[in-house]
């Protein structure tokens, strides 16, 4: 199968590499770029562990083909700590114990991320609709909700 | 999981789209937002040779009106229909089903054109449509044509869409002043399809029902009008006990499949359920209560 030469920004940086065209874009971020904070959960676009940002939203990298990012941005959570620090979002979840395994985290970090963008002071019941796509089989959700409720403080705050 | 090897077309405009359509004729699907063909894919239950991306045909998005009619791009996405005022202020009925659909990376990508034309009674934009009665503008290699919602789902993944066709738009005609809406749909999770959901489209002229359209979803082969429950409450002052024979022949009109959320009497005794709801969420936003 011939392969198609795909360039996009992953990171803040350019990054471009050859890839058939059914390979997904979980894949070769991971496998290819070799960034392997964003999982692969379920491969069926339910469980979030996925999530990645690409041009502003958030959106499950194993239902997008990576040919289809040519030419975007995208963010994983290797690009959240900006100079050393951890972003407000990964602060929040340490200090509130917002995971027990870790699978989902990196997902879980994605879309608090952006969903803090779409609406900087939600409600406890907002931040359960914003983050209904992104699943934890440890947590229940309590400590999830708490630490987006601390980090909408902590952004704000800023 | 990754799908068979294809091939990777990205459409620069419909008439590029329909030019490939033609050209690789069965061989070639159409890719939307990627939310149902490319699970499909990973599955091998779909293995098109080609993909035509529609993603970057920029005039197929967007929300606007004109002469009497609200005009959706197939490629708007969930999102965009849930961030549409034209869409809260004239016909609510969309945005508020589009809420219930999936989760929200899934509506990011999830597309209203995608959501109709594949024909999975499971989908909620279908019941919607039918509610609504509109009309789908289809283009392919011998011009446009224009369908009425209610004669395009003909079976499960069974639509009038032929062969090298596809849909470009969608057209509403705008409820008038004293309308009504409900969408309820029952699901096990945030993500799963209905078990069974119900939309309403109604009109009072003073407490009378001059015009009332209930239609299904995931309750039969495909997305269905309930004409005889529709006809019945038609003309009358609706109350608690219309709606439950409304909700007696809805539930006569379902066909149901068993499958993991439930059987089939469960699945039709729910559809009567969500008609209820969907009849009385649609009197009170009438009512304007």
């Amino acid at each position: 199968m011939s392969k198609t030469h795909i360039q996009f920004k992953l990171n803040g940086s350019e990054v471009e590499t050859l890839v058939e065209p059914r390979e997904l874009l979980i894949h070769v971020i991971r496998e290819q770029l070799g960034q392997t904070g964003s999982h692969i959960g379920c491969e069926t676009s339910h469980c979030g562990a996925c999530t990645v940002d690409l041009n502003g939203e958030s959106l499950k990298s194993c239902t997008i083909l990576a040919v289809q990012a040519n030419g975007a941005e995208v963010a994983t959570v290797e690009g959240l700590a900006a100079s050393g620090e951890l972003h407000a979002v990964q602060e929040a979840f340490m200090q509130e114990h917002g995971l027990q395994c870790g699978f989902c985290t990196p997902g879980m970090l994605m879309r608090s991320y952006r969903f803090l963008q779409e609406n900087p002071n939600p409600t406890e019941e907002d931040i359960r609709q914003g983050m209904s796509g992104n699943l934890c089989r440890c947590t229940g959700y309590q400590n999830i909700v708490k630490a987006i409720q601390v980090a909408a403080v902590k952004l704000q705050a800023k | 999981m990754i799908p068979s090897a294809f091939e990777y077309h990205a459409a620069t405009s419909v008439a590029d789209a329909v030019s490939m359509l033609g050209q690789y004729g069965e061989e070639a699907k159409i890719l939307a937002g990627g939310h149902s063909l490319l699970p499909m894919m990973k599955l091998r239950f779909a293995e098109p040779a080609h993909l035509i991306d529609i993603n970057g045909i920029e005039e197929l998005r967007g929300v606007r009106e004109e002469g009497g009619n609200i005009c959706i791009g197939a490629m708007t996405t969930e999102n965009q229909l849930i961030a549409s005022q034209l869409l809260w202020d004239k016909c609510p009925l969309i945005p508020q089903a589009a809420k219930l659909v999936a989760d929200p990376q899934v509506r990011n990508r999830g597309t209203i054109g995608g959501d109709i034309a594949h024909g999975d009674p499971g989908n909620d934009h279908p019941a919607i449509m039918l509610a609504l009665g509109a009309s789908f503008v289809l283009v392919g290699p011998n011009g446009e044509r224009k369908v009425p919602a209610g004669d395009f789902f003909l079976g499960t993944y069974f639509t009038l869409l032929e062969e090298g066709e596809m849909m470009t738009e969608i057209q509403v005609p705008i409820p008038a002043a004293g309308s009504g809406c409900g969408y309820s749909k029952l699901k096990r999770k945030t993500g799963d399809y209905a078990t069974a959901a119900a939309a309403v489209q109604l009109q009072l002229s003073g407490d009378v029902c001059s015009n009332i359209t209930i239609s299904l979803t995931n309750v039969a082969p495909c997305s269905f009008i309930a004409t005889d429950a529709s006809e019945y409450l038609t003309g009358k002052i609706i109350d608690e006990s219309l709606i439950s024979e409304a909700a007696e022949k809805v539930m006569a009109a379902c066909d149901p499949a068993e499958d993991l959320r439930g059987d089939i009497e469960y699945k039709t005794s729910m559809a009567g359920e969500m008609a209820r709801r969907a009849i009385r969420q649609a009197l009170t936003n009438a009512k304007g209560e």
